[in-house]
Formats: C-alpha cells, sequence, structure tokens
C-alpha cells in the first residue's frame, strides 16, 4: 500500500502527543521527586525541576532501604515459590492427560477471581492463629497466591506446544517423567519461566493488599508500606514520597526496557492483574 | 483440550514398542512392564507433579475462603478471634451490613465505579489500539511506553495521581485555572472524591484494554480491508462494519475480565480516599477492608459479610466470563 511520507509522519506526531498525555503522570512524578521542599508548595507548580534537588532521594536512602531489601527478598521468594509449584503443574496438565486434569485448570481460574482482600483476610485469620503475622514466608507464601494461577496458566499454554515426539524419544531413551521434566521440558521452557518470574516478581514488589493486612507494624515491611507511612506521617515532604515512588518504579521500568516482548505476551495470555 | 490431545495418544505408544537399539541403556524387564500399562503409570507421574499445587490451592485458596465464610457466620470479638470460641450466629452478620447505612451508597459506588471505569477504559482502549494497529514510525515503540501505567506499583500510580489532584498544590488545579475554571476539591469534597478515584483508575486500565484489543485486531484479516476500501468505504464506515463486528468475541473477554477485576479493585480507593469523606468513594471492597482492619475495633465477622458479597458477585461474573471464553475456543 502507498502512504505518503507526510501522512505517516502526522501519525507519528499524534502518537507522541497521545503517549505524552498519558505518561504525564509519571513525569510529574519524576518532577516532584526532584522539586525543593520551598518550591513544594507553589502556585502555580513548576513543570520542570529548575532548581533541582536530591533531597528527596537522600530521604530513600537513609529511611528506605530496609523496606526495599524487605521487598527484594520477597519478590524472589515468591518466583521461586511459584516457579517450583507451577512448572511442574503446567508439566502434567499439557502432556501427561491427568484425570480431573481440566477441573484442576477451572479451579485455577476461579482462584484468580477471588478478590484480594478476601483472601487477606483469610490469612490474616489463619497467620494469626499459626504466628506467622508480620513474617516474610508468610508474606511470600501470601503473594504467591496472585501469580500461581496466571503461572500454571503460561505454563500449560507454554509446553502443550513441546513437540510429543521429543518426549516420546526421551521415554524411549528410559528417561522417566522426572528426568524428561528436568532436562528437556524445564530448559526448552525457558520463556515461559521468564515470563512467569516476571510477572511474580512485579507483583509480589507491588503488592500493596497483602503487606497491609499481614505485614503491617513488623520489623521487615516491604516498599508499598513504606511508601503508605510516608504518606501518612509526613505529608508536606512529596519529593522524599516521589523519590521513592520512583525507585520503587526501577523494576517495572527495567522490565519494559529488557523483556518487553514477555510482558506483551503475558498481558495478552489473559494476564490479569488486581 | 482433552479430546484433541487424546487424538495423539495411540501413535506415541507405537513408537516406544520399537526400540531403536541406539538407546544406551538396555531397558530393564520392570521397565517393559510398567510400559505396557502406560497410561496407569503415566496417571501416577502426572498426580505426583499436580499433588504440590492441589495442596496449594487447597491450603491458600479454599481455606482461606472457607475461613471467611466462618468468620461471616460467627460474632467475633478480638478476643474470640485469638482464642477461636465465637459464637455462631448463622446469618446474623448479613442482616447486620444489609440495614447499615453505608450499604446503599457501598452498593452504588460499586455499581458506578465499575461501570463507568469499564466503558471509558474500553472505549480509549479501542480508539488507541485502532489508531496504533497502522503503520507508522515509533508505533511499536510507543505502544509499548503505554504499558507504563499498567505495570507501575498501585501505590505509586495512587500517590502520584493523589498529589497531582491535590486542592491547593496540585497540577491539575493549576492547569484548570489557566481556563479560568475555580480550583475543585478533588480527593476531599464528597462530590468529586468518587470522580478521582474514577479518573486514577481508567488511567491504569487502559493499557491492558490496548494490549488485549491490539492483538485482536491483528486477527483481522487485511484483505477484508482492502475489499472495503475499493468499495469506497471510508475508514468510519470500515471501523463499524468491519473492525467492531469482527472484534466482538475479543471485546466480550476484554470486557468481562475487566469487569471481574474492577469490581474488586481496593488499593487505588484505599490510598487515595480511604473511601471517604464521609463514604463518598467508598466500594464493597474498601467497605469490607474498613470493617476489618480499618478502626481500632475490627469487626472481622461483618467485614468477612462484605467480602463474601463482593467473593460471589466475582465469580458469577468469573463464570460467565469462563462460559464466553470456551465458547470462543471451541467455535
Amino acid at each position: 500500500m502507498n502512504r505518503s511520507p507526510s501522512r505517516t509522519w502526522w501519525k507519528t506526531a499524534t502518537g507522541l502527543l497521545l503517549t505524552g498525555i498519558m505518561l504525564f503522570p509519571v513525569y510529574w512524578m519524576l518532577n516532584v521527586s526532584f522539586t525543593r521542599d520551598q518550591d513544594m508548595r507553589k502556585s502555580p507548580p513548576d513543570l520542570f525541576p529548575a532548581d533541582a534537588t536530591l533531597e528527596g532521594y537522600r530521604a530513600v536512602l537513609d529511611q528506605q532501604l530496609p523496606y526495599l531489601g524487605t521487598s527484594l527478598v520477597i519478590g524472589l521468594g515468591t518466583v521461586v515459590l511459584t516457579v517450583a509449584l507451577a512448572a511442574p503443574a503446567g508439566y502434567a496438565l499439557a502432556k501427561l492427560r491427568p484425570r480431573g486434569g481440566g477441573l484442576l485448570g477451572f479451579l485455577f481460574l476461579v482462584a484468580q477471581m477471588i478478590p484480594g482482600i478476601i483472601m487477606a483476610m483469610g490469612f490474616y485469620a489463619i497467620y494469626l492463629q499459626l504466628g506467622l503475622l508480620q513474617s516474610v514466608p508468610g508474606l511470600i507464601v501470601a503473594d504467591s497466591t496472585l501469580a500461581v494461577p496466571f503461572a500454571v496458566l503460561i505454563f500449560t499454554a507454554f509446553m502443550s506446544g513441546i513437540p510429543g515426539e521429543l518426549l516420546q524419544a526421551a521415554k524411549t531413551d528410559g528417561a522417566g517423567a522426572l528426568r524428561t521434566f528436568r532436562s528437556i521440558v524445564l530448559p526448552m521452557s525457558r520463556n515461559a519461566v521468564v515470563t512467569v518470574s516476571l510477572f511474580a516478581f512485579l507483583w509480589s514488589w507491588s503488592d500493596f493488599v497483602f503487606a497491609s493486612t499481614l505485614a503491617s507494624g513488623g520489623a521487615h515491611q516491604p516498599i508499598t508500606l513504606g511508601i503508605y507511612q510516608y504518606i501518612g506521617n509526613n505529608n508536606q515532604e512529596w519529593n522524599a514520597i516521589m523519590a521513592t515512588a520512583v525507585v520503587a518504579s526501577l523494576p517495572a521500568a527495567v522490565i519494559l526496557v529488557l523483556a518487553q516482548r514477555y510482558v506483551a505476551a503475558g498481558v495478552t495470555a489473559g494476564a490479569v492483574k488486581d | 483440550m482433552g479430546p484433541m490431545k487424546q487424538t495423539a495418544h495411540p501413535p506415541d505408544h507405537r513408537t516406544v514398542r520399537t526400540p531403536t537399539g541406539t538407546a544406551a541403556a538396555p531397558a530393564p524387564p520392570p521397565a517393559r512392564a510398567a510400559t505396557r500399562r502406560r497410561p496407569a503409570s503415566q496417571q501416577w507421574a502426572a498426580w505426583a507433579f499436580l499433588t504440590p499445587v492441589t495442596l496449594y490451592l487447597v491450603l491458600f485458596y479454599a481455606y482461606p475462603l472457607y475461613r471467611n465464610i466462618d468468620l461471616s457466620l460467627r460474632n467475633y470479638t478480638v478476643r474470640s478471634f485469638v482464642q477461636g470460641d465465637a459464637p455462631f450466629t448463622g446469618l446474623e452478620n448479613y442482616g447486620k451490613i444489609l440495614d447499615d447505612p453505608t450499604f446503599a451508597p457501598a452498593l452504588l459506588h460499586t455499581v458506578v465505579f465499575t461501570a463507568v471505569c469499564l466503558v471509558f477504559q474500553y472505549a480509549i482502549g479501542l480508539a488507541l489500539a485502532v489508531f496504533f494497529h497502522q503503520h507508522f514510525r515509533l508505533s511499536a515503540t510507543l505502544r509499548a511506553l503505554f504499558l507504563v501505567p499498567w505495570l507501575l506499583p498501585l501505590i505509586v500510580s495512587a500517590s502520584t495521581w493523589s498529589w497531582m489532584l491535590n486542592s491547593d498544590s496540585g497540577i491539575v488545579n493549576a492547569l484548570l485555572s489557566t481556563v479560568g475554571v475555580d480550583p475543585v476539591n478533588w480527593l476531599t469534597s464528597p462530590s468529586w472524591s468518587l470522580t478521582s478515584v474514577i479518573i486514577a483508575n481508567i488511567w491504569i486500565g487502559v493499557p491492558f484494554n490496548l494490549v488485549v484489543l491490539h492483538s485482536g485486531l491483528q486477527s483481522i484479516p487485511a484483505s477484508l480491508y482492502e475489499a472495503a476500501a475499493l468499495d469506497g468505504a471510508n475508514s468510519w464506515q470500515r471501523f463499524w462494519r468491519i473492525t467492531f463486528p469482527l472484534l466482538r468475541p475479543v471485546s466480550a473477554i476484554t470486557l468481562l475480565l475487566g469487569l471481574v477485576y474492577t469490581l474488586k479493585v481496593f488499593d487505588i480507593i484505599w490510598i487515595m480516599t480511604k473511601g471517604g469523606p464521609a463514604d463518598s468513594s467508598t466500594t464493597f471492597a474498601t467497605w469490607s477492608y474498613q470493617l476489618g482492619f480499618g478502626n481500632l475495633l475490627p469487626a472481622f465477622g461483618p467485614g468477612a459479610a462484605v467480602g463474601n458479597l463482593l467473593v460471589v458477585a466475582a465469580l458469577v461474573f468469573g463464570l460467565v466470563y469462563i462460559r464466553v471464553q470456551r465458547k470462543q475456543a471451541l467455535s
């Protein structure tokens, strides 16, 4: 088809404008994070941090590092738990044709629909009795419920595409199901493992509902609570709050830059988010 | 899913029975016997792989859900919550919340919030999907950037919007004043708080709609558009006669999934307004949290009861979604 260059030039310009509008809040977060305390209440606000300051980021370094560390540990723990549970399940559902597998897949679809606060309230009641409130393992288990159903779905879909002849050949060579899974299916599912890990990390890093119900007031609190308490405690220092928000957005930014194709694949695979 | 795979089963068996001889280890007799009864042994293997996740489903989905139902049927106090000896009171908690003055506004806000968010997210997402479906420089890059709001932690989005909508120092009021509009108390006025959280939530939901609808557009054959263009249809007619009707299955899935996930939105509202001022932006999700965790004296029973109403609503629409999806997969 023939398109004159001037026509597509206009489309690019429109696209840039639309993206600019959409991402304005993100720009504003950056702008405020560099704004000095004395300029914070200026009216109208500076559209652009002429006298940029790093005060906000200094506050992050001074106060928020433990929160960031906790979130990192919880995020990685959630990734490991999610992959460990979901990859074998995906293999079984995709390749071993278990009786009742359809029902299990259905239950996972349903599980995804349960609102987070309801899960949180149930977990709270259970953790209170088990003494798991305000604990890192407790939060890892709770956060993994955000990702496991999605992960089973992704692994099942991906592993269905592995050619049956390959697995058959392994069997012929005397490999059992476990061996086949470990040395053939799992290495071939690298892309699915990456997609699942990215989302599991991102969701657990971003989780606020479980954090605020199960970890609030404890010794190890994730960064989402760090920001939340910041807003509650000193709502004057918005540069510090926004600087923390910028730092908390880094995993999302890294994922978008390094692993964009996995993200798009995840969303269209029926990806979901609270 | 199941039937299609079973047709691939018999040939597998044959290949197994013809050992190639190149295999390093000659299969010992017990393995031979197992091979003959493959379906049974495969069932065992399958369920061995599924056991962890099944236990997980029972322990971390079914049991919390059960605990929640149990909570809603007993009269819990902080003490009996710890000791676990709360008296059974049947549906009393449900009666309590139905009579609560917050019930009617919470129901109304949940419906309005969900409906308005869905309509705008879908309409904006579809318009953007059609726009980005065209070929122009940077199209793919810009579309990827649109994912940012969806990837950001909700606390980040919510706190950024809170500050942007701040009555005195927010950029939104500053921009409005340049066109002569008086400052709006976005988050502190009962008549604006629901609008504010809706705006923030639409912003978060647009990327999901854009990406899913865009992938739907790609499955519409280009030849249809070319034929329509030859027949002299303009782009408006092409959209309403081709794009929109052919996108209906994808639209249905997008809207239903959006419905289930918008019903349970909690973070955004809680962080921006805590459901206030004076319950003006409270929904079932925030009300449930407010009852269970928001006060000094927690009302776990009524909180769980509100939560269970939400579960029922989410599951009803969730099952509709699954049905629609299955039907589409079959056709």
